[in-house]
């Protein structure tokens, strides 16, 4: 498919500025608010402008820098606001562990390892804008890459659990590897060029029954193994959100592909049988769901997880206890620097500086999906949505399970939570999304002579 | 491929919607509901994050703060002579939470309460710690002094009122407790706080008698009665013959006797000797007379069956049950499921002595703000009005010769005018454990009626022949009486 010059989408491109000064602007905003929040938080522990804020700041600075001036080089007509989002996210999230850091009872530090693997992100998100010159490439390795998402989620299962949740890759003395995560893009190359393949296949050999377009038994198949795996992470694996996540996907993604409403219907039948089936003899979902409709009940005398996170939300009201004055360190549990980070967000800024974080979140999957809209092939199309359906599923599942709005699952906050697979996994997942949106918005180049016409002209003597 | 893109931006935004939704919900909807959570322990680390505000009495505070080291909390409460006003600031302690005025004034004494916003902005803005505020009480030192050693080794409660205002002045109650030693939350605190529980010690040191315990009249509820024939024109003067027999048998039975401790002077007695002597035939009668109603409502009007007493600590109900005839007339006496608590007795004699107003008993008389501001201030107000005023000339009168030449002689105070009623209460299945020895009474000096009181003593250690409310309460009553005129010169 030689698209990219035969200009089909509504969405004007031609001629468009490249926005590569708004995103600068942006980006300032970017580093100065984490590096505020930084100060704050040292003034209000310890009364003192923090040591390390001339470090942090320039490294932020420089990370920021940096990435900008490769997008200007490498994706000049990228999108301006999803570099500044992300940024800004992985600097708020940097400065909630450093903060969280200074409860003794919490355990060792966190925030340099943290930071560590946020630049480990950022260098990886620069590689894929030099190195991936055109999405479409990704589009070669669709059966591989579903060869290696299935490994990625099965792995955890031959690996101890974590915290009754299976969803660990630990490597003894390298540490652990969250394969969920990086499987979660593999997975959405892998779909979007599959359908983008059988789209027409799905969509149109159907049976119509009761308004409903049913697809045939063999087009049913690849549904069904994807349900079927899903329901396996989650029996095997105990991992009720990356299962969540990964069939929502599929169905997200099929619905684009063919336009057809029954996929989604087939798709939430499916999704709530599953659900029900598993949720009726595994315990520890079940556990999830009692905590999910009693949050706020004592187990043996003492005050759960799920309780004291309530607590921290309640305590923050409208604006905050202010940043390092919480007492977010009574949620002891076993992640308050990953899944729970949301509740010091909430008690130390309160309601406005969570909402503001959700919008921001809200944002970058509007970016995405916008780059979804404008993106002129349907490989393209397909994987930004993949994408940036992913990432909204993630932050309502983990925002939701946190706040008690579902029953919380094992899943990490993207760019806010401390976790190495995760921030890596999000900026590799911006950098697909970026480079999408620039071959969407680059300026059609001018029409090529007609090597047809000059043939013609040829006058052979 | 648009449109379904187009459904598909819609339904992601519906999610971020949603969680929107939810967290408005959470954190402003429940927000105060989850940030005062008995179980959040942000609750217990702000009321002792800083020094608490304090609880005055004349003046002075009778509680205070010294620093621990004890995990999330700076600050520890303390009490200066703890087991006496025990009844009166209740506790505060990190582990067990608290109750009565420290817990009912929470907000002000820790700083939190919204009518301390502005003194919390100033503080947020010179960057001085969030200071309580106090709360100043109307209690009389003196007065709660003498009640409480009044009371000694002895079971029992003592309620002191101002018949004024209201303003209670002494709220003693024994066996009583020192709340500082369960302050903090250490193991000894602990073991401190189990040691006084029911279980574990059956005298109860944590019940606040005077508010909360619910005895048997007596016959100190005879003012009540009497104040009910008057009221009801049963009788229209205290010196003219009630026309009781005696023998007398109670109304709806096969000849039970109502009987008279000893053999008194009660046939066709004046209300005023009936009152001296304390005539079980002549109120039992009026009581029957008059039928459970009327005598429901006077009892109602001097507080009975009215469970929202707040002080603003609140006192439980007092009850003039509805009964038959026979247990109607017992109750006239005091008896048969006839409950008051020290307080209501104590508001008996105000009503009668503020010339038959009864005003809102309170102990609170102003919450102040760290700056000094007063933030709220009581003003004193009437709650009902059991009597005339030419009604309570007359019962005052009478009771004014119970302590003249009647059962309450111990009460007397030399230049004074006291009003009195003894009492005392049987209970037990067939009356067989030991009487609750009651007496009420006022005082009055020509500048006005400056306190009501009420004294319960259950009298475990004495003998039984000796509980007679003159011997054992009216001492009492006397002692707190005086140190409250003392106060007045």
């Amino acid at each position: 498919m030689s698209s990219s010059t035969t200009n089909t989408t509504t969405i004007g491109t031609i001629g468009a500025p490249s926005r590569r000064n708004t995103e600068l602007a942006m980006l300032i905003f970017a580093v100065l608010i984490p590096v505020f929040a930084y100060i704050n938080v040292g003034l209000a522990k310890d009364g003192t402008v923090p040591a390390g804020v001339l470090g942090y700041s320039l490294g932020l600075g420089l990370l920021a820098g940096v990435a900008h001036l490769v997008v200007r080089k490498w994706a000049p007509y990228a999108d301006p606001l999803m570099l500044p989002i992300s940024t800004l996210l992985n600097g708020l999230g940097l400065i909630f562990i450093w903060r969280l850091d200074q409860e003794p009872s919490l355990g060792k530090a966190m925030a340099p390892n943290q930071l560590m693997w946020s630049t480990l992100g950022v260098a990886f998100f620069l590689a894929i804008l030099i190195f991936l010159k055109d999405h479409r490439v990704l589009q070669r390795y669709t059966y591989i890459s579903m060869v290696v998402a299935l490994v990625l989620l099965v792995a955890p299962m031959f690996f101890p659990g974590v915290n009754g949740a299976k969803i660990w890759i630990t490597i003894p003395g390298l540490g652990s590897l969250q394969p969920g995560e990086f499987a979660k893009i593999i997975i959405a190359i892998f779909f979007a060029g599959y359908l983008m393949v059988k789209r027409d296949a799905l969509a149109l050999a159907s049976r119509r029954f009761m308004g409903l377009y049913l697809p045939r038994g063999r087009d049913l198949g690849p549904i069904l193994v994807i349900w079927a795996l899903s329901l396996m992470i989650l029996v095997f694996e105990t991992d009720l959100g990356t299962s969540l996540l990964f069939f929502g996907l599929f169905v997200v993604m099929l619905y684009v592909a063919t336009e057809r409403t029954s996929w989604i219907v087939f798709g939430l039948l499916l999704s709530a049988g599953g659900a029900v089936a598993v949720a009726t003899f595994e315990s520890h979902v079940q556990t999830r769901v009692h905590n999910w409709l009693n949050p706020l009940e004592l187990l043996n005398g003492g005050v759960t997880e799920t309780a004291q996170a309530m607590y921290s939300f309640g305590s923050g009201g409208i604006l905050g206890s202010g940043l390092g004055q919480g007492y977010s360190r009574l949620i002891l549990g076993i992640a308050p620097k990953s899944d729970y980070i949301l509740a010091t967000v909430g008690e130390e800024v309160g309601l406005a500086g969570l909402m503001a974080i959700l919008l921001l979140y809200g944002l970058l999957i509007e970016r995405g999906i916008r780059t979804a809209l404008a993106a002129r092939d349907p490989f393209g199309k397909l994987l930004a949505i993949g994408l940036s359906g992913a990432f909204a599923l993630q932050v309502f599942v983990v925002a939701g399970g946190v706040t008690g709005l579902i029953p919380l699952t094992g899943m990490t906050m993207p760019f806010l939570a401390q976790g190495g697979s995760s921030v890596i996994a999000n900026w590799a997942l911006v950098a697909i999304l970026l480079r999408i949106s620039d071959t969407a918005r680059r300026p059609a180049p001018a029409p090529a002579p007609s090597t047809d016409a000059e043939m013609t002209q040829v006058v052979r003597p | 491929m648009n449109k379904p893109l187009r459904r598909v931006a819609i339904f992601c935004g519906l999610l971020v919607l949603a969680l929107l939704v939810r967290v408005n919900w959470v954190q402003f909807v429940q927000g105060d509901e989850l940030k005062n959570d008995p179980h959040n322990r942000r609750v217990a680390i702000e009321r002792y994050s800083t020094p608490r505000g304090n609880i005055i009495v004349d003046g002075k505070a009778i509680t205070g703060s010294t620093t621990t080291d004890s995990g999330d909390f700076k600050y520890k409460r303390t009490y200066k002579n703890g087991k006496m006003w025990a009844p009166v600031t209740g506790y505060a302690s990190q582990a067990f939470d608290a109750n009565q005025l420290e817990k009912l004034n929470d907000g002000i004494l820790s700083g939190t309460d919204d009518r301390l916003f502005f003194s919390r902005t100033v503080d947020m803005f010179t960057g001085s710690k969030q200071k309580g505020g106090n709360v100043v009480t109307t209690l009389d030192a003196k007065a709660q002094k003498a009640a409480f050693d009044g009371l000694g080794h002895q079971k029992g409660a003592v309620a002191a009122i101002n018949p004024e205002t209201g303003a209670i002045l002494a709220l003693a109650s024994t066996p009583s407790y020192d709340p500082s030693t369960f302050a903090g939350m250490s193991n000894k605190d602990a073991e401190a706080y189990l040691a006084l529980q029911k279980n574990k010690n059956p005298d109860e040191p944590m019940l606040n008698r005077a508010l909360r315990q619910t005895y048997p009249p007596g016959s100190t509820f005879k003012v009540v009665t009497a104040s009910a024939a008057l009221e009801n024109g049963l009788y229209d003067d205290v010196d003219s013959n009630t026309r009781s027999p005696l023998p007398y048998t109670l109304p709806d039975t096969s000849g039970v006797e109502l009987k008279n401790e000893g053999n008194i002077p009660c046939k066709n007695a004046t209300l005023r000797e009936a009152l001296r002597v304390s005539c079980n035939t002549v109120f039992g009668k009026i009581s029957a007379d008059l039928g459970n109603k009327k005598m429901m409502a006077e009892a109602e009007k001097f507080g009975f069956n009215n469970p929202g007493i707040n002080t603003p600590v609140r006192a439980s109900e007092s009850i003039f049950p509805k009964d038959n005839r026979p247990q109607n007339a017992m109750a006239g006496i005091g008896q048969a499921s006839n409950r008051a608590t020290p307080l209501q007795m104590a508001m008996v004699a105000s009503a009668v002595a503020n010339g038959g107003k009864l005003m809102k008993p309170y102990m609170v008389d102003s919450l102040v703000a760290p700056n000094l501001n007063v933030v709220q201030q009581h003003t004193p107000q009437e709650m009902s009005q059991p009597l005339s005023p030419e009604n309570a000339q007359k019962v005052q009168s009478i009771m004014e010769t119970v302590v003249k030449s009647g059962t309450g002689t111990n009460a007397q105070i030399p230049g004074v005018t006291v009003g009195g009623k003894t009492g005392t209460a049987q209970h037990g299945e067939d009356n067989k454990d030991n009487p609750y020895a009651w007496f009420i009474s006022y005082a009055k000096t020509d500048k006005g009626t400056p306190v009501a009181v009420a004294v319960v003593i259950e009298g475990s250690d004495t003998l039984r022949d000796d509980i007679a409310g003159g011997r054992l309460a009216a001492p009492v009553a006397k002692d707190v009486m005086r140190a409250v005129l003392e106060g007045e010169k």
